[in-house]
């Protein structure tokens, strides 16, 4: 009896859960409301098998209960109940597939009027390229890979001068235009998702692999990697701006083209040297600039500041300390951070910018480098 | 029957030693008894290093675990759980134990092949166990292994935990193909007088199949493991393609990371059936004893676990969907998946159809297998929104995933086991396991694991991503879903310690329990007839078991006792009607 009791509070507490409780997917902000319809579709027919077997069970294990003397009924088989069930069995799975079939259709099918964009991930970050005013990308590959370079594109390509490289984390979209996302990485498997968009799809070194969708709610989105891709995977954020045809034109005219970043990149000093040679070489992938927290320390500040390490001694953070900690991570470990940085083998002009680089990001009366 | 008769025919050398009888043992039932506890100690790692990660993701910081030690815990276990635990506990375990005593053999067909089986299995362990104690820990590359992350800088445990973990596979590996040689042999080979096939319990047709599937599987994972270990080692590219990582371009060139997925699920699909066939068998037997009743549909069930062996093979790209292979796989492999429901339905229903009109005993092992039948109900449906394409797309690498396979292929198989060895315990020690004790494992251990992954999908379909150590400041995930991870962390917690309670009974049972007798259960089929319980080596003293029906013979009309064994000859009770004609 209390056997039978509990199944059917299963039953009933399950469904309950279903419409009561206060996670459920969150808003949708793309065209892919169909796939929300077909999860529904799919919450339906699974409910109504889940509940009716459930009771069965439920009923079978009240009623036959086990009784003094008591016998069961001797029924090897039933051929005609069995292929009824069989037969009821595959109309809900028709019922699930036929939908279902219908919207993947659309789903690798890409309209002819999207624009495109590349996501380019590495660890543990994202990066963006539009191509420019041809409509075209420029091609790209790992053996052109350096500092003034950070997403490989060929040179000699003039379908890739024009390729708009946007700069920070942030990438922007134009409401109601659909777009396909064409998706690469520079190390390991990564997957472009944003929640609210519903789709998502791995980036693949080596191969370039896409999607498509129309963002149709304005906002900000965070972008997530959902494929495991290392120790700073849960870190690996972007954010995604959908916006109206103006703001988007006025951030798009902020964004260089590929052509710019190269001209700007043999100019500067020894800072802009080592902001570039930061943001190419993938440094604030994991130290973040802005204060915010990041899987290693962040350079906001660092300069001159007193780190306790793990080992429970103190260091104060000078050009020799940062350069150490940039050739030989594993040397210092602050607390707090796990050891997992690769040691960068950068020549000592390289490390002399950085280090500018990092000196210009304290306000402080910290002590002066040594060049 | 030509083995039936030499088996009787030959002497039975008796091992004398203390060492030759539970060391170096060639008798089935002791290897059993070796791999079992390996298992559970095994999935007693598992446990813990899955509550260390349950304390990160439900309080985070509360034990000092960096993301390099949580990836490690996650990628430990979940290999362990899948492979160490439920592969090697179903196959070497139940199989070895229960294949020879219910087909009426007297050992398995190769004793000493059976025996390297299983010190092959112990030494994959302890090569596994070792990648703890090396430089750099153990792998934390995630149980799937992919590359190129598996052994490129950025992944913990890359410089010895990989190497380790891809060894101790592919020992495992053959260890399993040693087994698994045995257990299909015997079972095609060395089956008593009149036990023709359809007369076999679906036990031993779950675990036949699954082995089968076994060594088809396994070769996958085994040319992967050696290709990637290849390319770690020196330096090839079978599944590395031109890469810049951390600021500089790696030697590698020209491989290809989707090929080892395909690969790795060619092997992964098969293995969830590994794992659910011989469940599917074990509880089949445990609904038919405890309600009295004869397994309805005893054909279309073996055809069922026959016709999800076969189409186990042709639905592994359904992990795939977004890992950017052809989009237009997804077409078939969303047919071919969506196919495979049939048939397990079909399970489903008959397991259900047994109840009916039946005579139920709740007995502890019953309850478990009642509990298995929600638990799987549950798995088995989430597995058509993530089998069918384009439902997979949002759900997929999100907590909807890790709840569904949780319930399909952890907590559901694991509820067999439990009532499995409710079940046999008797047969194994001659004493009963304590009743008390059970219903109060089974209680916490049933609703623990409902309340921990029911509510699991509605994280997943909120977009939680699995696999992150931190969940830090995203706009997308509301307090409740925090909240709602503490719960589940407090609950896991719990039904952890509760298996202490189990424990405890298997060790204090087999000193203090009540003696059993030979078939306490008053079960029909052969191993629980034998001359001594726990049976003596060799099984059934001079002469094996003459077989006349099959193993359900319960309720049968007109019989004084409610079941009638299956060496009861044609004489003493009618043999029904499927079973005539063999």
């Amino acid at each position: 009896m209390a056997f039978a009791v509990i199944l059917v509070a299963i039953v009933v507490a399950s469904v309950l859960f279903h419409f009561l409780s206060p996670w459920q997917a969150t808003p949708l902000a793309s065209n892919w409301g169909s796939i929300d319809t077909t999860i529904t579709i799919t919450f339906v027919i699974t409910a109504i098998f889940f509940v009716l077997i459930v009771l069965f069970v439920a009923y079978s294990v009240y009623k036959f209960r086990a009784r003094p003397g008591g016998r069961s009924k001797y029924e090897p088989e039933n051929k005609k109940l069995e292929w009824w069930l069989i037969g009821i069995t595959t109309v809900g799975i028709c019922g699930l597939l036929a939908p279902g079939l219908v919207v993947y259709n659309d789903f690798v099918n890409v309209p002819a009027e999207a624009d495109e964009f590349e996501a380019v991930g590495e660890q543990w970050r994202w990066s963006y390229r539009l191509p420019g005013a041809d409509k075209q990308f420029g091609k790209s590959s790992v053996a052109n890979m350096n500092v003034d370079n950070s997403l490989g594109l060929d040179l000699r390509d003039p379908a890739g001068q024009d390729d708009v490289m946007v700069s920070g984390h942030q990438l922007h979209l134009l409401l109601d235009q659909p777009v396909k996302a064409l998706l690469r990485s520079k190390d390991v498997l990564h997957d472009f998702y944003v929640p609210e968009f519903r789709a998502k799809m791995d980036l693949i070194p080596g191969q370039i692999t896409y999607f498509w969708f129309t963002p149709t709610v304005m906002g900000t989105f965070d972008i997530l990697c959902a494929e495991y891709c290392g120790i700073g995977h849960y870190n690996m954020r972007g954010q995604v701006v959908v916006e109206d045809r103006e703001s988007y034109q006025q951030w798009l005219s902020e964004q260089p083209t590929f052509a710019q970043t190269l001209t700007g990149g043999t100019v500067g000093g020894l800072i802009a040297q080592g902001e570039k040679l930061a943001a190419s070489r993938g440094c604030l992938a994991c130290h973040s600039i802005d204060g915010s927290s990041s899987l290693g320390p962040g350079w906001l500040d660092l300069f001159g500041r007193e780190e306790s390490l793990h080992d429970g001694t103190q260091a104060i953070a000078d050009a020799d300390y940062l350069k150490e900690s940039i050739t030989d991570p594993a040397a210092k470990i602050v607390a707090g951070y796990p050891a997992v940085m690769a040691a960068y083998p950068f020549s000592p002009e390289q490390l002399d910018s950085l280090v500018a680089y990092i000196q210009s990001l304290s306000s402080g009366d910290a002590p002066t480098v040594k060049e | 029957m030509a083995y039936a008769e030499d088996a009787e025919h030959d002497d039975l050398h008796q091992p004398r030693s203390f060492y030759a009888k539970y060391i170096w043992s060639q008798d089935h039932k002791v290897i059993a008894i070796q791999y079992s506890l390996t298992a559970i100690a095994m999935g007693l790692v598992a446990l813990v290093l899955s509550a260390m990660m349950r304390m990160q993701i439900g309080f985070p910081g509360s034990i000092d675990m960096d993301s390099t030690a949580y990836y490690q815990a996650m990628t430990m276990h979940g290999m362990i759980m899948v492979i160490y635990l439920l592969t090697a506990l179903f196959l070497g375990g139940f199989g070895n134990y229960l294949i020879p005593l219910m087909v009426g053999a007297r050992d398995m067909v190769f004793p000493f092949v059976n025996m390297l089986s299983y010190w092959f299995y112990l030494l994959s362990v302890i090569v596994l166990l070792c990648s703890f104690f090396v430089p750099g820990g153990p792998t934390g590359a995630g149980w799937t292994l992919y590359p190129p992350q598996a052994i490129t800088s950025g992944t913990p445990g890359t410089e010895w935990g990989i190497i380790l973990m891809l060894v101790s596979l592919i020992i495992f590996i053959i260890a399993a193909t040693m087994g698994g040689l045995n257990y299909v042999t015997t079972v095609l080979q060395a089956r008593t007088h009149g036990m023709t096939l359809f007369r076999m319990p679906l036990t031993v047709w779950g675990i036949f199949v699954a082995t089968i599937l076994a060594l088809l599987a396994f070769p996958a994972l085994f040319v992967s493991g050696i290709m990637m270990l290849l390319d770690k080692t020196i330096g090839t590219s079978f599944f590395m393609p031109d890469m810049f990582s951390f600021g500089s371009q790696l030697e590698y060139q020209g491989g290809s990371p989707i090929l080892f997925q395909h690969l790795f699920w060619f092997f992964g699909h098969p293995e969830v059936y590994i794992v659910a066939l011989p469940a599917f068998g074990l509880v089949s037997d445990l609904i038919s004893v405890h309600a009295r009743k004869c397994i309805f549909g005893y054909r279309m069930m073996v055809w069922a676990i026959v016709a999800i062996g076969v189409l186990s093979f042709v639905v592994w790209a359904h992990h795939m969907y977004v890992s950017g292979m052809n989009p237009y796989f997804g077409f078939f492999f969303a047919v071919t998946t969506l196919v495979i429901a049939v048939p397990t339905a079909l399970k489903v229903y008959n397991w259900t159809l047994t109840l009916w009109h039946g005579n139920i005993h709740l007995s502890v092992p019953m309850l478990f297998a009642l509990a298995f039948i929600v638990t799987f109900l549950v798995g088995g449906l989430t597995g058509l929104f993530l089998g069918n394409v384009v439902v997979d797309i949002p759900l997929s690498d999100t907590y909807f995933v890790v709840a569904h396979f949780h319930m399909v292929m952890g907590v559901a198989p694991i509820l067999v086991v439990f009532g499995a060895i409710y079940h046999w315990y008797p047969k194994i020690t001659g004493r009963m396991l304590n009743d008390s004790i059970g219903k109060l494992h089974f209680w916490i251990t049933f609703l623990g694991t409902y309340l921990i992954y029911f509510p699991m999908h509605y994280i997943g379909l909120q977009g939680m991503p699995r696999r992150y150590y931190l969940f830090e400041d995203y706009q997308f995930i509301p307090d409740s879903a925090h909240s709602l991870n503490a719960f589940i962390t407090v609950v896991a917690i719990l039904v952890g310690i509760a298996q202490l309670l189990f424990l405890f009974n298997l060790f204090y049972s087999a000193f203090r329990g009540k003696p059993s007798g030979g078939n306490p259960w008053r079960a029909a089929s052969l191993e629980w007839l034998t001359p001594d319980t726990p049976p003596k080596h060799g099984n059934w003293g001079p002469s094996l078991p003459v077989v006349h029906r099959w193993a359900y013979d319960y309720g049968v009309p007109g019989q004084a006792e409610d079941f009638v064994p299956q060496t009861a000859s044609a004489e003493l009770a009618p043999v029904h009607e499927g079973d005539k004609n063999e």
